[in-house]
């Protein structure tokens, strides 16, 4: 049970009602008055000289408002390290490269135009696999930087690595020691709404656009910038986050799509929309990095781990996003789950011709935690100890400085182990399904639980803004795209604040009216939001008691006459109200604000509203409204050393699997899973299961199915036909949920960040359970049936 | 050439310019202004779309326009009662947190709608077997197949 009102209890999400009933309004469904419809020309080659641009049959069409190449705008720079281009002159270097871009007074018009766009180009030589990148002679996907300088290769220059202990001693003290190569694919996030915008530009050229993204801050830098390189020097950018369709990490950069809709939207000084269809999000968006991971780790004769060392290749594509920080998150499982000591990590990221990648749930954490987790049941399997065994002589603890330097406040991670390994019913039904093909397997996570520093400023603020209606207005800077950011606050604020949920209206997120937020990444959207709320409640709080003090004896005065008309017997009990107003006894609970030892009389309770009416229409009368900000106490990771502590506090998770496996199709067919998590604190059990079940679905997908195939740079199946995401069918099974709470201190109301945990270790578990069942080993995801079934035929095969 | 088709929209008679090759999907978000009916992926494979011609679910991404002249077609608008009023199916995902970001929701609550107008009493493998076609990526069903039970129970008169 929980210890609070609102939280921790199952509410439905404030959004819940409008979504059934599709009365939420995305990207797609809005317009704005005078609306075009951009339509862009991508690039035919992944590497190609651009030789001529001709769009006079564009421009002739009638309807078409306006044709912009790279040659007839402003060049606009865009990406991490600024070293991509919203419109490319000159040169493209993957297939999905803006040539040229279209606005029309309708959708046709502006496909039917792209379509006359001729563009002659002459191949140049291309690299598609990021070993080939980084041989001498390769050639150069970039032949310089942002600045200008030459470059010599295809390194991208964002070196990442660690080392702590002594890795050779380590390796000497090791009694077993497993080694192996892991590699992940390409994947989509797949978002059910796919990405658009909507520019517009004032006579005063400033901007106003209605953005797909989890970063309307950073957004709103990053156009401001493309303004001053427009020439519309001093120019703001206003960022509107409308409902969003998912984003899981494809709202952590801005793309070069929203520049193109700027650029046409100023051109033709109207609003310009762009929305992509589910083939141009597959072929254009970016999906998630591949990697390519060398691992190894040892442990001595005891199974306590000695040494680990995990190496890693990233293809980047073509351009660097946001997306090429992941090592800052890959450095947590690799350094700090599991206690070990001497760690070595190095990451290097390679530039190619292949679409260029972007963050997606759980940056990095999935693609090295498949080889760590992996890789561990291998070492359990030559040591000869129980893996589950071995993960609890490993088990990370409360209080731990780990190799990272991460402060480990609360850790729930042996729970989570045991409760999985009940739910299994490991003891009985490991290692014994060889016969039945059955297997069960389990894998653990680490993640950032408090906030992410991968940016200087970690923060987030809300405004409240109190009205004579007891409303609550909050204003947030945190993006809802589905997690139930406003869920939480919902039920966070009422409890923090003593309002009832309903008294609580989530606005907009808007940079125009929000206070500045970071972004919503990192599962750091309810940690962040709720602190936040946590203290702008107080402040409101003091400015309500205080501004009881002076009003509620008068309020109440008023109340008993009136209740005294009513009930002309009564008598009401001797309390002295002007003495007992004091602001350090005022309470407010459910929307009403009374003395905390006052008598239990209906007079003595005055309603917020009329509090708050009471103080706005007075003379000189004051409104509320607070305004708090939060910077969570975590630091901004080293690179160079691979170090510091990234978030305030550490989510913990454990997942297991019982599988069936069909050695004649090789067939996985899932029969259980369990989920065992550290949330700190539930704040709202059913969006957190649905945090939980959605992230296993997608760690499932990664596990069996999911796989953007590209030949020589060119995406093979955009779309859901060939592109296979799980359907209600794939997900039958049964999934037992385990909630550990450990009380986080930093956490409001105990809680850690829950977003991206729940697929972080669901590749690794299955593996392992496929392990368990027929012996063989999986190295590269996703695990097919032709995998399987080659993996057996090689076991088979006499070793030579 | 447009012709003019006729039709009975959630429940009210219209009469509309439709196109050959118009999909019914532009007809509805467009020039009759429902955008409750998402596109998702404009091949059949998502079920966003999903909207109900004489009482069986079809993806109106692949439904021509001008076959639904003489027809009933309900959208997720018209499953609303007056004042604002949600349906059965409409009320148990909001309750039951069906939806996430919602953008799966309108055409998974009218293809789970089409299997209780028929079975108000369906198993949880009936309720898989009817959702199958409508993709969602951010809940993993669960709570999705739990609100098409409630959604049961409730016209059954249980909760």
């Amino acid at each position: 049970m929980s210890d609070f009102r609102y939280v921790g209890h199952d509410t439905p999400r404030p959004d819940g009602g409008d979504k059934a009933a599709g009365k939420a309004h995305y990207i797609h469904d809005l317009e704005r008055p005078g609306m075009l419809f951009g339509k862009i020309k991508f690039s035919e080659h992944a590497h190609a000289r651009i030789l001529s641009i001709d769009t006079s049959k564009a421009e002739r069409l009638p309807g078409v408002k306006a044709v912009l190449t790279g040659y007839n705008t402003p060049q606009i720079r865009i990406g991490f390290l600024r070293d991509n281009f919203a419109l490319k002159r000159d040169k493209v270097r993957q297939f999905r490269d803006e040539i040229a871009a279209v606005a029309a007074i309708d959708p046709d018009i502006a496909a039917e135009a792209v379509e006359l766009i001729e563009v002659e180009y002459e191949p140049l030589p291309a690299v598609f696999d990021p070993i080939e990148a980084l041989a001498d002679g390769a050639p150069l996907v970039h032949d310089q930087d942002a600045r200008g300088n030459p470059v010599t290769s295809n390194l991208v220059p964002m070196p990442c690595r660690h080392e702590s202990g002594d890795l050779d001693a380590g390796a000497r003290a090791a009694a077993f020691i497993a080694e192996g190569e892991y590699s992940t694919p390409l994947i989509q996030q797949a978002c059910m709404g796919t990405a658009g915008c909507i520019a517009e530009f004032d006579t005063s050229n400033n901007l106003t656009i209605w953005a797909k993204t989890q970063i309307p801050f950073l957004a709103q830098r990053d156009y401001n910038r493309a303004l001053k390189e427009m020439g519309l020097v001093g120019k703001n950018a206003r960022v509107i986050v409308p409902a969003m369709g998912g984003g899981f990490g494809t709202g952590l950069d801005t793309h070069a799509y929203e520049y193109i809709a700027i650029l046409l939207a100023h051109r033709t000084g109207q609003p310009v929309k762009i929305v992509y269809t589910r083939q141009e999000e597959f072929a254009y968006l970016s999906p998630r990095q591949s990697s390519r991971s060398k691992i190894r780790q040892g442990c001595d004769e005891n199974g306590k781990l000695t040494f680990r060392e995990v190496i890693v290749l990233q293809d980047n594509g073509a351009y660097v996003s946001w997306g090429a920080t992941y090592p800052s998150v890959m450095l947590l499982p690799v350094t700090s789950l599991y206690k070990v000591d001497n760690v070595r990590f190095e990451s290097t990221i390679a530039y190619t011709n292949n679409t260029y990648c972007q963050a997606m749930r759980g940056y990095g954490n999935p693609e090295v935690s498949w080889a760590i987790e992996s890789n561990l049941d291998d070492l359990a399997a030559k040591a000869g100890i129980d893996p589950y065994e071995l993960r609890l002589i490993n088990c990370n603890e409360p209080g731990e400085t780990t190799p990272m330097k991460l402060q480990v406040t609360t850790c729930g991670l042996r729970e989570c182990l045991e409760k999985t390994a009940d739910g299994l019913d490991w003891k009985n039904r490991r290692g014994n399904g060889k016969a039945k093909r059955r297997g069960v397997g389990m894998a653990s996570l680490i993640h950032t639980g408090g906030g992410g520093r991968i940016y200087r400023s970690d923060a987030s603020g809300m405004i409240l803004k109190l009205d004579d209606f007891g409303n609550v207005n909050v204003f947030h800077g945190g993006v809802e795209m589905g997690q139930g950011l406003h869920s939480a606050i919902h039920l966070g604020l009422a409890e923090a604040l003593g309002v009832k949920p309903e008294q609580i209206k989530i606005n907009e997120t808007d940079t125009a009216t929000c206070p500045w937020d970071v972004g919503t990444h990192a599962s750091r959207g309810a940690f962040m939001a709720l602190k936040s709320a946590i203290i702008a409640a107080n402040k409101a709080r003091e400015k309500i008691f205080a501004m009881a003090e002076e009003l509620f004896a008068d309020i109440v005065a008023k109340s008993l006459a009136k209740y005294r008309k009513r009930y002309p017997d009564y008598e009401p009990p001797a309390f002295d109200v002007a003495a007992a107003a004091r602001r350090d006894r005022f309470e407010l609970c459910e929307g009403e604000v009374f003395i905390k030892d006052a008598p239990d009389e209906p007079w003595l309770k005055v309603e917020l509203s009329q509090l708050l009416r009471a103080g706005h229409f007075r003379n000189q009368g004051t409104m509320l409204t607070v305004e708090s900000f939060y910077d969570p106490p975590n630091e901004l990771p080293d690179m160079k050393t691979g170090t510091g502590n990234i978030s305030a506090t550490y989510a913990y998770g454990t997942q297991g699997a019982e599988v069936e496996v069909d050695t004649e199709t090789g067939e996985v067919q899932i029969l259980k899973m369990v989920a065992a998590h550290d949330v700190g604190k539930v704040l709202n059990p059913q969006t957190l299961k649905g945090q939980i079940y959605g992230a296993l679905a997608q760690g499932i997908g990664y596990a069996l199915t999911e796989e953007v195939k590209t030949k020589n740079g060119r995406i093979l199946n955009p779309g859901f036909t060939d592109y296979k995401i799980p359907t209600v069918h794939e997900m039958a099974f049964p999934i037992q949920l385990e909630i550990v709470e450990t009380d986080d201190n930093e956490g409001p109301f105990g809680a850690k960040g829950v977003g991206e945990p729940g697929l972080v270790p669901t590749a690794p578990a299955i593996a392992n359970a496929i392990f368990d069942a027929i012996g063989v080993r999986i190295h590269d995801l996703p695990i097919t049936p032709e995998k399987i079934l080659d993996a057996l035929d090689a076991l088979k095969q006499p070793t030579r | 050439m447009s012709e003019t088709i006729a039709f009975e929209l959630n429940g009210q008679p219209v009469r509309v310019a439709a196109e050959p090759g118009q999909r019914l999907l532009d007809l509805l978000r467009g020039p009759l202004r429902l955008t409750g009916t998402k596109e998702g992926c404009a091949e059949g494979e998502c079920g966003a779309c999903t909207v109900m011609v004489d009482d069986r679910p079809i993806n109106s991404c692949l439904f021509p326009a001008l076959e639904v002249d003489g027809r009933e077609v309900v959208t997720i608008e018209g499953l609303r009662g007056p004042d604002n009023r949600l349906s059965a199916a409409q009320q148990a995902f909001a309750d039951a947190a069906g939806t996430q970001c919602g953008f799966c929701s309108p055409g998974m609550v009218l293809t789970a709608t089409a299997l209780l107008n028929e079975n108000t009493d369906p198993s949880d493998e009936q309720i898989r077997d009817a959702l199958v076609g409508n993709l969602c990526r951010c809940t993993g069903y669960v709570q999705i197949v739990d609100s098409v039970r409630i959604a049961a129970e409730h016209l059954r008169g249980e909760s």
